[in-house]
Order: C-alpha cells, then structure tokens, then sequence
C-alpha cells in the first residue's frame, strides 16, 4: 500500500465538474418533463375505448420497465438516424430518460387518478362545474398529492440515471468526469467526489420536491 | 446475424445471470444485516445504516461501480473485473434490499414483538420465529421488483468493461454493424428475465392485497 | 304547506318524470317512473336498499343517464346536450351521503368554489353568500378549516350550506345522515327542517321515518325499481296498502 491520494486533478478540473452539475441538472430537469407528458398521455391512452391503443400502452410500459436503460439508449441512439432525425447525444438522451421516466410516469399517474373517489367527480358536476374544471379543480391536486411521493422518488432515480448517458458521451457529470479520469489516471479521487456531487444533487432535488411539497400539499388528510 | 454472434450473446447472457445471482444471494445476507442493524433500536447504529442507505440510493449505481472498483486496487485488493462488480453490486443490494426489508419489519403490528417479549422470547427468537417470517411476506413483492432492477443494473457492468450481455452486445454491434438487431436481441433476451419476475412480482402483491382484506 | 294540485295545470311542477326508464347494461335498475314534484313540496323517498332511490336521484341532475320517459326540471326538458344539463345543474342542489367535500379547500372555498366559477360571482359576492350560508348553518366559526378538522355531522352541513350557495331551487339528498356517528344525525336533520321549513323544495332519501312525519308532504316508497305506493305521512304509516310497504315499515320503524 504505497499509494497517496492526489486530488489536484479534481481540483483543477472543478470548473468542468461544476458546469457538467449544470448538464446533469437540465438533462433530469429536461427528462421529467418529457417523462410528465409521455405519463399524462399514457394515461389518456390507456383509458382510450380502443383495445388497440390500451395494449400498446401496457406494451410500451412493461416492454421499458423489463429493460435495461443502457440498451434503451443504445437502441435509441441507433435508431433515431435510420429514422431520419439527427441528434447531438444530449438532446438523444433526455428522449431517451424522457421516455423511460414516462413509462414509470403512466403507472403512477393513472393510480393516482384512480385513487380519488368517484363522490369527487360527482360533488363537482351536481355543482354544475364542466368536466375540464372537475379535472383541473378538484381532482388533480388531490390525485398530485397522492402520487407526489412516488413521483419525486421516481424523479430522482431519473436523476441518477443521467450518469448512463455518458455511454453516448451526452454533456453531463459521469463523461465530464470519465475525461478527467482518462487524462489523469486518479480514478478514485475522480469518481469519488463525483460520487459526493451526485449526493449532493440528488439532496437538492429532494429539498426542491419537499419545498414544493409544503407548499402546495399542506392541506390536513383526516 | 449469424449463429456464432448469436451464441456470443448466450455467452453474455450466462455471465449476466451468474452476476445477477450472485449479488442477489450475497446482498440478501448483507441486506438481512442492514435491516436488522436499522431496526436495532441503538440510535447511533441506526443513524449510521440510515446514512449507508442513503449514500447508495442518492448516488449512480454507475458510480458506486467506479468507486469500488478502483477502491479495491487502492487498498490493495486486485481483483479482476468480475470480483470487483461483484462486489460494488452486493454493497447496492444489500442498501436497497436492507430498507425494504426495514420497512416491513416496521410494518409487523407492535403487539407482534410485545407478545415475543411477554413469552420471554429472546432477540433472537423473536425476530427468527416471530417478526422476520410475518416480514418477508410482506416484503416479497419488493424483493421481487429490486431483483428486477438488479438484473438491469447489472448491465452497467459493461462500461466497467466485464463481458455480460449489454457488453456482448456492443462488441458483435461493432463487429457487425446492425446495432438495431443486436441490440433489439439483447433487449429482447433481458425482456425474457425480468418479465416473468415483474408477473410474478405483481402477482405476490395481488395476493397480499386480497389477503390483508 | 303547499298540496300538489295534479288537476290544476296552471301550477307547473318544480320537477316531473314521466315513463322514466333507466338500465345499467340489461340489468333495469328504473321501470315506468312517474313522479311530479310542486315548488315547495317535501317528497321523502324510501324503500329496501338496492331499489333504485338513489338511482331516481341521481338521474334528476343527471349523474345517470336514463333511458326511458321525460323528466323535466323548472320547465327545461333535462334532455342529453350538455347546455340544458348544466342549466339544470345550476339550479338543483345535491347532497351525498359521503359528504364529498373537497379536501383540499377550506370550508370557505368550497362554498365560493362553484358560485364563482359556473355563475359568475366575484370573490366578495361569493364569499359573503358563502357567509351568510355558513351561518345559517350554524358553521361560520369553522369557515377557514379544511374538511378533515371537521366531525361528520359539520362536514355534512358544510356540504348543504355549498349547495345552497348555487341559490337552487331544489334540493336532492341521498342518505345525508347514513354515514353518521348517531349523536350527528340531529344537527343535520334539524338543518335540513329549517330549509324545510323555509319553503325549499326537497327531495329526500333518508330511513329517518320521525323526519319524514314531521317534514314530508309525501312519502314515496320505491322497491326493485317501481314505485310501490305513494301517500301523506299519515295515511302512509297508519294505513299502508301494500305487503311490501308493511313489511319495510315493520322492519324500518321496529329498529328505531
Ligand atoms: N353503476 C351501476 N352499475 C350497475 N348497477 C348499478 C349501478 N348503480 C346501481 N346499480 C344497481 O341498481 C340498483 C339500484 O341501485 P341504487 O339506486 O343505488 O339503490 P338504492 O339507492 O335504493 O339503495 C341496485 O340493484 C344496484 O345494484
Ligand atoms: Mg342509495
């Protein structure tokens, strides 16, 4: 054991870390509203009349979820050109964590409107309130509120997975760090205080989503 | 794609079975331990297992990878690359596994461990008799669903550069140059895992539902 | 009280059906319903559970669709477009037996919430309408709580009072006090006298048989989707002409 540890290579690349924090920030950020539509949508879809459209959605669902998202991306990342869309590898990956968090999205969206009881819906209409303002009056904010935890959680995990996008070196932390790495050979200290950066990021999502919590959600349950 | 390649990716998919077995199997013995130390009652111990689960759910399982890989050479531990994802697996199992299974053990109703404790049961057996069996049943859909996401973690192993399937993949893509069917086969060969488990996994809950009714 | 003159037709009935039918998939859940409610009439509906009360209540405002017959509500024909069932909406109020207050909205909003938004009032009109109604009530202490800080029997006045903030010109009630710890149910029946007793024009489910003597102009006893009979209080619990309305009565009144 005749290794010190030398974090100058850290240090001087701090710049670069920081601003990558920056590209991991607005690929999650950029991901959970992509992932929100897909989820909204999804479950529009899956309560569609048609029996196609219900199967593809629970296809789609089960078919990301029982995958890795290193495969997805790399699919994705193949796929898009012989589709004829050329993409720089950022906005590759935030389709791609768009549509994997929208997978996760469609489930705990559609529990969460299932879990607000019908006397809701009906309390609004017998007040003569439309259908679109039942929706936006009163059922989302409770429907929101019972999902918040899942969501958030799931958010999160969403934020971590930024870091597989450095398989397709889209801008974020793992490939700035990676770069470091390779031109300094301090693995460890490298990908140590990453680690703590991703810590301390995945901290203040979760101060994010606690601050918007109380805010929005304070009102007494039983 | 031709029989060789194919064969190439059963190869992969072998490895990623046993890496997958492995860090389950390891990290539910170290999970056990989790739990039960964040259960022990002692402030201090369960303040420090808090902040292990927390480090492992608030960072990349990526990462995690890194750090124990070339932690392990920096202590001194050579391993080769199947040990050392072994290793980094385990330790995120047995963290995620450890609140999961903290969870139900808070969920078996009180009265459960005061009666143990009024029948002079000891530690224990009150937690092999009493508490863990009641426990595991409630966690067995969780358990389930991370087995689930361990399968898929373990592809992840392949930018550490172990020769699983995702890593499988990824060479015949460069040495073929289809990388939608390559990719779509190894998608396709994780489908068949975890799928049965996701069933499975619903299924368990299901069951538990109607049965806690 | 005001008796119903069906002869007379200068008085149009508040609210009328006529050959009301209504299925859920094959199953026929109303069959030739005829039913002509006068303003300020008191109707309690009653009737073995599962006979479609709630269903006859419920397709008055249009939370079901029916199939069959007419029915007509302050003169508009509560037909399917959507215009003509807000209308009727608008000037029938309804109160549930799970209260179905919003959880996420103070006592207080969840009586401005339908004034300002479907009739148009600015937030003083509706929060002084909202005022007035609580304290009519006699919950205005409470106008700043959320639902959950309330016990059932306020939440379920609380729920009156938002009706009536619409200014309806009828009420529907399905069970108000079903869902009642027992030391509740007066608080909300003796609200529901006083509307009564104002002149509002109400239709009630409820088992509550000392409310309806007082309360009722008619008792309507309904079973597997018919209306059975239909009579005053006291012709209706002195002398009840059908079986099935002396065994219900037996039942109902033999309990309390
Ligand atoms: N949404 C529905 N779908 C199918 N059947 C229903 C539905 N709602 C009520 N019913 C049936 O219609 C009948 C009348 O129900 P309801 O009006 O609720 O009775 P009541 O209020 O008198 O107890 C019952 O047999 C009930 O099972
Ligand atoms: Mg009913």
């Amino acid at each position: 054991m005749n290794y010190t540890l030398d974090f100058t290579p850290v240090i001087d690349g701090l710049p670069n870390l920081l601003w990558a924090c920056l590209g991991t920030f607005t690929l999650a950020i950029s991901g959970m509203l992509l992932a929100i539509v897909i989820g909204i949508g999804g479950v529009i879809l899956r309560q569609s009349r048609v029996k196609l459209l219900r199967w593809l959605v629970i296809g789609f669902v089960e078919l990301i979820r029982n995958t890795p998202f290193l495969v997805q991306i790399f699919f994705i990342y193949f796929a898009l050109p012989l589709a004829g869309i050329r993409l720089d590898p950022t906005p590759t990956a935030i389709i791609a964590l768009g549509i994997n968090g929208g997978a996760y999205a469609i489930e705990i969206i559609r529990g969460g409107v299932q879990s607000i009881s019908k006397g809701q819906t009906e309390a609004g209409l017998a007040l003569g309130l439309h259908k679109a303002q039942v929706f936006r009056l009163i059922i989302l904010k409770p429907a929101l509120r019972t999902i918040y935890p899942s969501l958030t959680s799931q958010f999160i995990l969403l934020t971590l997975t930024t870091s597989i996008a450095s398989a397709i070196s889209a801008y974020e932390l793992t490939s700035v760090s990676q770069r470091i790495e390779s031109d300094s050979f301090r693995s460890f200290e490298v990908y140590f205080t990453v680690t703590v950066f991703y810590l301390v990021i995945s901290w203040v999502m979760m101060r994010i989503f606690a601050f918007f919590s109380a805010r929005y959600f304070s009102y007494p349950l039983r | 794609m031709g029989r060789e390649e194919f064969l190439f990716l059963l190869t992969g998919l072998k490895w990623t079975v046993a890496l997958s077995a492995v860090a389950f199997v390891c990290g539910c013995v170290a999970g056990l331990m989790v739990a039960l130390l964040r259960t022990s009652g002692v402030a201090i111990i369960e303040r420090l297992t808090a902040g292990y689960i927390a480090v492992f759910q608030g960072t990349p399982l990526l990462m995690q990878l890194f750090v124990v890989y070339y932690g392990l050479a920096l202590i001194g531990i050579q391993m080769d690359a199947w040990a050392a994802v072994s290793v980094g697996l385990t330790l995120h199992a047995s963290a995620f596994l450890g609140e999961i299974w903290r969870g139900s053990i808070e969920a078996v109703p009180r009265g459960q461990t005061e009666a143990a404790k009024a029948l002079s049961l000891g530690y224990v057996s009150r937690m092999k008799d009493v508490v863990l069996p009641q426990a595991i049943r409630i966690s067995l859909p969780a358990t389930v669903g991370f087995l689930v996401q361990l399968i898929k973690g373990t592809s992840l192993a392949s930018i550490v550069g172990f020769t699983e399937l995702t890593r499988a993949g990824n060479i015949i893509s460069n040495q073929i140059f289809q990388p939608l069917t390559v990719f779509g086969i190894v998608g396709a060969l994780y489908f068949l895992m975890c799928c049965p488990l996701t069933i499975y996994g619903a299924h368990l809950e299901r069951k538990f539902l109607t049965a806690s009714r | 009280m005001s008796q119903v003159r069906t002869s007379d037709n200068s008085i149009e009935p508040m609210i009328s059906l006529s050959g009301v039918g209504k299925w859920y998939g094959a199953f026929q859940a109303l069959d030739s319903i005829n039913m002509s409610v006068a303003k300020g009439e008191k109707i309690v509906l009653c009737g073995p559970s599962g006979s479609g009360k709630s269903t006859l209540i419920r397709c008055i405002n249009h939370l079901e669709a029916y199939q069959k017959g007419d029915i007509h509500v302050g003169g508009i024909r509560l037909g399917h477009g959507s215009k003509v069932i807000d209308a009727v909406r608008r000037e029938v109020g309804m109160v549930f037996q799970q209260f179905n207050l919003f959880p996420h909205l103070t006592v207080l909003q969840n009586c401005m919430l339908a004034p300002m938004r479907t009739l148009g009032l600015n937030k003083p009109q509706a929060e002084g309408r909202a005022r007035t109604l609580l304290e009519r009530v006699k919950i205005s202490e409470q106008a700043e709580k959320y639902p959950a800080q309330l016990s059932g029997g306020q939440q379920q006045r609380v729920a009156i009072a938002r009706a009536l903030c619409m200014r309806p010109k009828a009420m529907l009630f399905d069970e108000p006090t079903s869902a009642l710890d027992p030391e509740m149910v007066k608080e909300v029946l003796d609200t529901m006298i006083a509307l009564a007793e104002e002149g509002m024009t109400m239709i009630c489910v409820t088992h509550e048989m000392g409310f309806a003597r007082q309360v009722a102009d008619r008792i309507v006893f309904m079973a597997s989707g018919v209306i059975v009979e239909e009579a005053p209080p006291a012709e209706f619990f002195s002398n009840p002409k059908h079986e099935r309305t002396r065994k219900f009565l037996g039942e109902v009144l033999g309990r309390h």
